[in-house]
């Protein structure tokens, strides 16, 4: 490991396990201590200590296969539908380790919001897909629901574009805009965080585009989290960046200084495009 | 420079419009053989077809009169098979594909399911007899509509089970990570996101083992009675018309009362076909268009 990433444990291990940490005058909202997991027999993600702000878009990096998803995933649980994970080690999300016996997952999820690699939009009406995570929470008036879709629609930058065809089916909408209305039934359901799974791989610039102004909007309300396989999409929106290589974080910095000045080796060859 | 054989092409388009032809034959060949069937049955039963025929009691071992008690066992019989069948098969494909972890267990209750799915109904019928109305006899009333009933539910169960479970394994798993992903439960996302889609194809796999059971009668032979008589209800003894049909040719010999339930019984049966294809596509249009 790095001397990068040891300073960022030894950080994370001084301030201790009270909420109101300080890193940069800004809170954090994640964060894993030396977690470890396993698919089967593959040791899939050693140690990683990393700690998230809130309020920061932080952007996860590094090749195929290095663990980034795998990573993301755990920090809502997702990984557990996986046959054969098992996880050591501690995920703080607002103070309490999420990895706990009794820690109810659907309440870590309702805090913490995915958006998927590939645009998933249940075959609903639009309206209903944004509805789906409210209705859940026993929301059943009409009035709150539309406003709750609105702003959620609003947020994700698409209500101008659908809202005159609310109730049409959502595979009727063009990529782009699918993922921007998983996006906001991410919104509806008020998360603090909200991973993003490589969000833009299957899209088309311009789409793609939209998706990273609209992260950087959402950064105002939200804190951020997002694997990309695209370095230049780090650079651009996040601001800090985590470079993950065979399981292990390499360097968790700045992501100015990631970028123009890597302090490992490896970071350098990747970001210049030496493997990956 | 490769030299290409002049009369190659030639000859594969031969071998190919050979192949063609075979291929087009054969699949006309079957569709033959499905017209020749029905056209048969139906010209042979259609002159003893009428209202009497349809709405009256049998007489004389149904020589004479008509096939209605038949058909009213036939409705009894299908119906109580799915009441019982259905949700079983149902919930046990949701269990199986949605909760229950991999493991060896699991393969052994896949395993079991296809062999119980391939015993010869005319062993289900056995069995029946021998649990259904002798063992439990007290209870079912002996040869019973309800004797009949749970026996076809045995035997339609792996058909439920299987083809359900094509149908739950056909919902994409990404959308099934959405929903859970919102903080909902597993059996909210099933009853959301899962069943709407897997619908259309459950539907049909119970239609189908509807038309499995009209026409089945190895295993109502022996559990279900043959009464000619009107049945008052589960309890009692009853016939469905494929058994009526047999009974009917086998005891009496009368051919053409039998054609007749035949032609009932074809009809029937391309009802329901009809009536699951419709139905799937409507399903379909409504939950996932």
């Amino acid at each position: 490991m790095s001397p990068q990433s040891d300073k960022q444990s030894i950080n994370v291990k001084i301030n201790g396990n009270s909420v109101s940490q300080k890193d940069n005058g800004k809170r954090s909202v994640f964060e894993t201590n030396d977690l470890n997991l396993w698919y089967s027999d593959t040791h899939a993600l050693k140690g990683i200590d990393l700690s998230f702000n809130e309020n920061e878009v932080t952007a996860i990096i590094g090749p195929s296969g290095c663990g980034k998803s795998t990573y993301i995933k755990t920090l809502n649980r997702m990984v557990e539908l996986v046959p054969g994970v098992r996880t050591t080690g501690e995920i703080k999300f607002k103070g309490k380790n999420i990895l706990d016996k009794d820690f109810q997952v659907e309440a870590l999820r309702t805090q913490v919001g995915m958006v998927f690699q590939k645009a998933n939009p249940f075959p609903k009406s639009i309206y209903d897909n944004v509805a789906y995570g409210p209705r859940i929470h026993g929301i059943r008036n009409k009035k709150v629901l539309d406003e709750i879709v609105e702003k959620s629609l609003q947020g994700a930058s698409l209500w101008d574009e659908v809202k005159d065809r609310l109730k049409d089916n959502a595979f009727g909408l063009s990529g782009g805009q699918q993922q921007r209305l998983c996006i906001a039934r991410c919104l509806a359901i008020e998360p603090d965080v909200i991973l993003m799974d490589e969000p833009t791989s299957a899209l088309d610039p311009k789409s793609t585009l939209r998706i990273e102004e609209l992260v950087q909007e959402l950064q105002k309300d939200y804190s951020i989290i997002m694997v990309t396989h695209n370095m230049q999409q780090a650079a651009r929106i996040s601001n800090k960046t985590a470079f993950f290589l065979n399981g292990e974080v390499v360097e968790f910095e700045e992501t100015d200084k990631l970028f123009t000045n890597p302090s490992d080796s490896r970071t350098e060859d990747y970001i210049s495009g030496r493997f990956g | 420079m490769v030299e290409f054989k002049p009369n190659h092409l030639v000859r594969v388009k031969r071998e190919q419009m050979f192949a063609f032809t075979m291929l087009s034959l054969a699949a006309a060949l079957t569709v033959l053989i499905l017209l020749a069937i029905v056209f048969y049955v139906m010209a042979q039963g259609l002159s003893v077809i009428s209202m009497e025929f349809l709405l009256e009691e049998p007489r004389k071992m149904g020589t004479e009169g008509g096939i209605f008690p038949a058909i009213v066992g036939t409705v009894y019989l299908v119906g109580l098979i799915i009441l019982i069948a259905a949700p079983i098969g149902v919930g046990t494909s949701i269990y199986l594909n949605e909760y229950m972890p991999d493991g060896r267990f699991k393969s052994v209750l896949r395993f079991a399911t296809e062999l119980l799915a391939a015993i010869p109904s005319i062993i289900h019928g056995m069995f029946g007899f021998l649990f259904f109305v002798i063992a439990l006899g007290d209870y079912t009333g002996g040869w019973s509509i309800l004797s009949g009933a749970l026996t076809g539910v045995v035997m339609i169960l792996p058909i439920i089970i299987r083809a359900s479970e094509e149908a739950l394994r056909s919902v994409p798993s990404n959308l099934k990570e959405g929903s859970l992903a919102l903080g909902t439960t597993r059996w909210y996302t099933i009853k959301k996101v899962v069943l709407p889609l897997a619908l259309p194809g459950i539907t049909t796999s119970v239609i189908l083992a509807i038309g499995r059971v009209i026409g089945e009668t190895a295993a109502f032979l022996l559990t279900i009675g043959g009464s000619l008589l009107m049945a008052a209800s589960v309890f009692d003894g009853a016939r469905t018309l494929a058994l009526h049909l047999y009974l009917v040719a086998m005891e009496t010999g009368n051919v053409q009362m039998a054609f007749g339930t035949g032609a009932v019984l074809i009809v029937l049966i391309l009802i329901i076909n009809f009536a699951a294809a419709a139905l799937f596509k409507l399903l379909v249009k409504r939950f996932s268009a």
